[in-house]
């Protein structure tokens, strides 16, 4: 009993204290879904932990005053009609109590649900999220078709705003889960669909895919970054502009070597001859906080790693190894730096 | 030869010495190895059933610790995605398919033809059959995963992930066959255990007097029947799918296919499958209350009907796997209900099983030291089940360590802790002698701790956002603290099954010499001798109450006239258990082997090549048509009812006994 009791007074330490740092918590909501969640699991789990603690005290009850002193003597007891009739009467009215308490929280988990069906509403951003073996294709939906921008792994929204991700795969099932805004949906091959979230604080809020989906599975995060509507408009604008020509020599030739080799066979970058579609995005890889679905940090150093070895960092991945030139590799990633 | 004595009187002192010399003669096996291929005694086939079961947990038990070291630490390099992946899927595929419910039904095999009273399963040759194509299906499964072949896909194979385009290679078609060729063995058991109850239950044993845990195994057995052949048509379907030439496109999206169709008819399975193995674990719960409490189980038809809805419910619930996928909501709410209904029945058992211990004087052995962890630990699975039947939550917490915490203390906590209370049960009627209680409450604590150790913070890892089956994480995740608790727990557990182990090993040879009825049960297995003889009863046993043993057994009739030189059973009447006819069942057989090999080369062989289905086609209809062919390997005569002889009125030789100088629990 005294693990149990050590089990319980910690689990309410850390349901109160989160773990730091960590922005991908269900405990810790920042998003009018997760709250609306998060209010419906408070209820369920006090009412669940009265309940566990008022049975194990029954049974404990049971065990330690009516044990049997000599456990010798096998003798069974046929027990009295006036003892079996109160039972009776308890057991009864136990499941009675057990019925009304499913049935309220029945209740209160329809009303949640539809708390959180009622927030569809007028979503003016939405985000096509395509889901693949190992990362996470972004198009900003606008009715003007050269307004549409792609992006990767990290996706900005407005806050305070309902914002429309339309969900979709064409190659396994994945599932799109950002715990501190909302729950998860999967993505299906052949049945598209949404999900709407709505951030209520600025601030960098950690995604995961929840379907295992592949050797990378564990390795395919993203983030969803909430900023103030200017801010916002600000990203997009910048986001929806071509990459940069490059400027100094090197960086030159290093726009040279991307599409002198197999970069361009998957990756494009916008303003330039580089248009495929098989791996993320580069337009704006620069300006990105993390490389590889958030598995590595975004820098130089990471990054010349990932080009030439991203079998080391992600075992399975469907990038290849380069076996690049050093100086090539500099000015390789020279260029890609301008790219922010 | 000498006559076993009981001490409820012996009813081989009834026979004469030559009736009973053949009668041991006919139930006999032959000798060596010959006899151990060809048996098909039902304790011979369970007991094997239950030693295989056990080497495949303690399997999947390594696999879960090379997973538990691979966790311990963020970004740890101690096995790769590749055979992490591998090791998640066999540790999953065993436990349910080679495990849980094989040995269910293993110990079902072993008790319910002794707790009904009759001699023998309704088929064993059958029987004998459903143990060899299991075996087939596990040597399948890991001898594919030594090879590196084994599936990679998860337990449940979703496809696209499992279908031909992303899993090339032939582990799929491994895990696909060998969960075909374990259900065979599923449904096998499945149509012995009904069969048994139904038609060969002791003379008086209405339905209102079944043993709980024999209703227990006749409702899982239902189950099973209803539940196996949705998971063939997944498991037949997707090798279809993925066989070259073949390509049946049944859940290939791009040609008309459905991807979210192989979830339902996983799930229908799916569910299901944690109550049957969850109920036949209750059945245990039932027994060793009703005898540790001294006392008859309070609420026994609230109990039955309880164990009847759970099979009925069970079957309406699959959708709440399937929260986050674009089911309507509308549709999801029903099962919300449904799954948060499945807690009534539930709630009744444990209202039931608490009145029992409170309305007696439990003496705290082993068995219910197990059975009150498993209270402790089932309630608290079953109550983050309910959180998990909510649509809202089930949203954040589906497919994170949430889950996986919820489905070990329910699985673990309820049907393991069960199980092992059963062993330590009658371990005394199996092999004759007790498990040691001091070494069992190593085991018990060992245990107990460190499967909280592991379990427990999983439920704040999943809520903290780790999501299941990866293979490593990122240090800022956060997640490091909790997953080294974990993973220390799994070495508890293992040293508790070690203790486990060395405990039955030594008990077997050294262990207290048991006797007939060491607990003083009420049930008709504790009347014969301890392990029982091959043909169970000399004698068969009537019965007049649900208690037999605790209802002055020593002054209820006998039943005399079943040969002693065929191997005869007495089928009785389904509602009232009243006598019908003698009834010969088939004896020791090299067919049953041949088929399963048979059924085992079909299933390996079908992962490279359709063409073994006309080959095999022709090996099954040369065994069966010898099968049949031969029939029992008895001369067959017409058994009709009138030949049965009635009961007689005790004291009368030769047809039942009385002997009061027999103790016996009285009331």
């Amino acid at each position: 009993m005294k693990t149990l009791r050590g089990q319980l007074s910690a689990l309410l330490l850390l349901m109160l204290a989160g773990c730091a740092g960590n922005h991908q918590s269900a405990l810790d909501p920042h998003g009018a879904q997760a709250y609306t969640i998060h209010h419906l699991f408070q209820l369920f789990f006090w009412v669940t932990l009265v309940i566990y603690v008022l049975v194990l005290l029954a049974v404990l009850y049971v065990i330690v005053r009516r044990r049997r002193e000599e456990p010798a003597a096998l003798v069974a007891e046929i027990p009295t009609a006036q003892s079996e009739k109160r039972s009776t009467v308890t057991v009864g009215a136990l499941v009675v109590l057990t019925i009304v308490i499913l049935f309220v929280l029945l209740v209160f988990d329809f009303s949640a649900g539809r708390t959180i069906a009622a927030l569809r509403e007028n979503s003016d951003v939405q985000i096509k999220i395509t889901g693949h073996q190992w990362w996470w294709e972004a198009t900003y939906e606008d009715p003007v078709a050269h307004q549409e921008m792609t992006t990767a792994n990290e996706f900005h929204i407005p806050v305070g705003s309902v914002v429309r991700f339309d969900l979709e795969s064409h190659d396994v099932i994945h599932s799109f889960w950002v715990p501190e805004l909302h729950g998860k949906k999967d993505l299906i091959p052949g049945h598209p669909t949404s999900v709407w979230l709505k951030a209520d604080k600025p601030g960098t809020y950690e995604g995961q895919c929840a379907e295992f989906c592949g050797a990378q599975h564990a390795h395919m995060r993203f983030l969803v970054i909430a900023e103030p509507r200017d801010k916002y408009n600000a990203w997009l604008d910048h986001a929806r502009q071509p990459a940069p020509e490059p400027v100094f020599e090197n960086e030159k030739h290093g726009k040279q070597v991307f599409m002198g080799s197999t970069c361009v066979m998957c990756h494009a970058i916008a303003g330039t001859s580089a248009g495929a579609g098989l791996g993320p995005d580069l337009t704006h890889v620069a300006g990105r906080l993390s490389l590889a679905a958030g598995t590595i940090p975004n820098n130089p150093g990471h990054l010349a790693g990932w080009i030439i070895d991203p079998q080391r960092i992600k075992p399975g991945v469907i990038m290849p190894q380069h076996n690049i030139p050093p100086k090539d590799l500099r000015d390789l990633l020279a260029y890609l730096e301008t790219l922010k | 030869m000498t006559v076993p004595q009981t001490t409820f009187g012996s009813p081989e002192a009834l026979m004469r010495d030559a009736d009973l010399a053949q009668l041991h003669e006919t139930w006999s096996r032959p000798r060596g190895l010959w006899g151990w291929l060809v048996t098909t005694n039902h304790k011979d086939i369970a007991e094997r059933y239950i030693v295989t079961a056990f080497i495949f947990f303690i399997l999947a038990g390594i696999l879960a610790v090379i997973m538990r070291i691979q966790l311990a630490v963020p970004e740890n390099h101690f096995v790769g995605p590749d055979l992490y992946n591998q090791i998640f899927t066999v540790h999953g595929t065993t436990m349910m398919f080679l495990f849980a419910v094989p040995i269910m039904e293993a110990f079902a095999l072993y008790l319910v033809p002794l707790m009904v009273g009759t001699r023998n399963v309704a088929f064993p040759r059958l029987n004998a059959f459903g143990y060899f194509t299991y075996l087939a299906g596990g040597l399948q499964l890991w001898g594919a995963l030594l090879a590196n072949t084994g599936p990679d896909t998860g337990w449940f194979a979703y496809v696209p992930l499992s279908g031909p385009a992303f899993a090339p290679g032939k582990r799929v078609d491994v895990w696909a066959d060998m969960v075909t060729t374990t259900e065979i063995s599923a449904l096998v058991g499945a149509v012995e255990i009904i069969v048994t109850v139904f038609k060969q239950r002791a003379v008086g044993m209405s339905l209102n007097r079944i043993p709980v845990y024999v209703w227990a195994m006749v409702v899982t057995s239902f189950m099973i029947i209803f539940a196996m052949p949705a998971v063939m048509t997944a498991s037949g379907f997707l090798p279809m799918d993925r066989m070259p030439h073949v390509n049946t496109h049944f859940f290939n999206p791009a040609e008309g296919g459905d991807a979210l169709l192989y979830q339902h008819v996983f799930w229908f399975f799916g569910h299901p499958e944690v109550y049957i193995i969850f109920i036949p674990a209750t059945g245990f719960v039932s027994t060793i209350i009703t005898t540790f409490s001294r006392r008859p189980i309070f609420g026994y038809i609230p109990i039955i009907l309880s164990l009847i809805a759970t099979g009925f419910i069970g079957f309406g619930l699959w959708v709440h796997h399937m929260f986050a996928t674009p089911v309507p909501n509308l549709g999801q709410s029903f099962f919300t209900a449904a799954s948060m209904m499945i807690a009534i029945p539930a709630g009744v058992q444990i209202f039931c099983w608490i009145a029992t211990l409170w309305g007696g004087k439990p003496v705290l052995k082993m068995p219910l030291v197990w059975v009150l962890g498993f209270i402790a630990l089932f309630v608290l699975g079953g109550l983050t089940g309910i959180m998990l039947a909510s649509i809202p939550i089930d949203l954040q917490v589906h497919d994170t360590y949430f889950v996986v915490a919820h489905f070990h203390y329910v699985l673990i906590g309820g049907a393991v802790f069960p199980l092992f209370g059963a062993v330590y049960y009658w371990f005394p009627k199996m092999t004759g002698r007790m498990m040691s209680e001091k070494l069992g409450l190593w085991h018990f604590w060992l245990f107990f701790i460190g499967f909280n150790m592991t379990f427990f913070p999983m439920h704040l890892l999943g809520l903290h956002g780790m999501t299941r089956r990866i293979y490593t994480y990122l240090p800022e995740t956060g997640w490091g603290m909790l997953n080294h608790i974990a993973s220390s727990g799994a070495l508890f557990m293992g040293l508790g099954v070690l203790v486990f182990l060395y405990n039955a090993l030594v008990s077997m040879r050294r262990g207290e010499v048991a006797g007939e009825n060491p607990w003083g049960a009420a049930t008709l297995e504790w009347t014969t001798t301890s392990p029982p003889p091959k043909y169970n009863y000399a004698l068969l046993p009537t019965v007049r109450g649900r208690y037999p043993l605790w209802e002055n057994f020593a002054q209820t009739p006998l039943v005399s006239g079943l040969s002693t030189d065929k191997r005869e059973v007495l089928s009785t009447s389904i509602l009232d258990a009243q006598p019908e006819h003698r009834y010969e069942i088939g004896t020791d057989s090299i067919l049953p082997l041949l088929m399963g090999i048979v059924t085992g080369i079909f299933f390996v062989v079908l992962v490279f090549t359709p063409w073994i289905v006309p080959i095999c086609a022709g090996g099954w209809f040369v065994v069966m048509a010898i099968w049949f062919w031969i029939g029992t390997g008895q001369p067959q005569e017409k058994h009709k009812a009138h030949e049965y002889h009635e009961p007689r009125s005790p004291g009368e030789p030769g047809l039942s006994l009385g002997s009061d100088a027999n103790p016996s629990p009285q009331t």
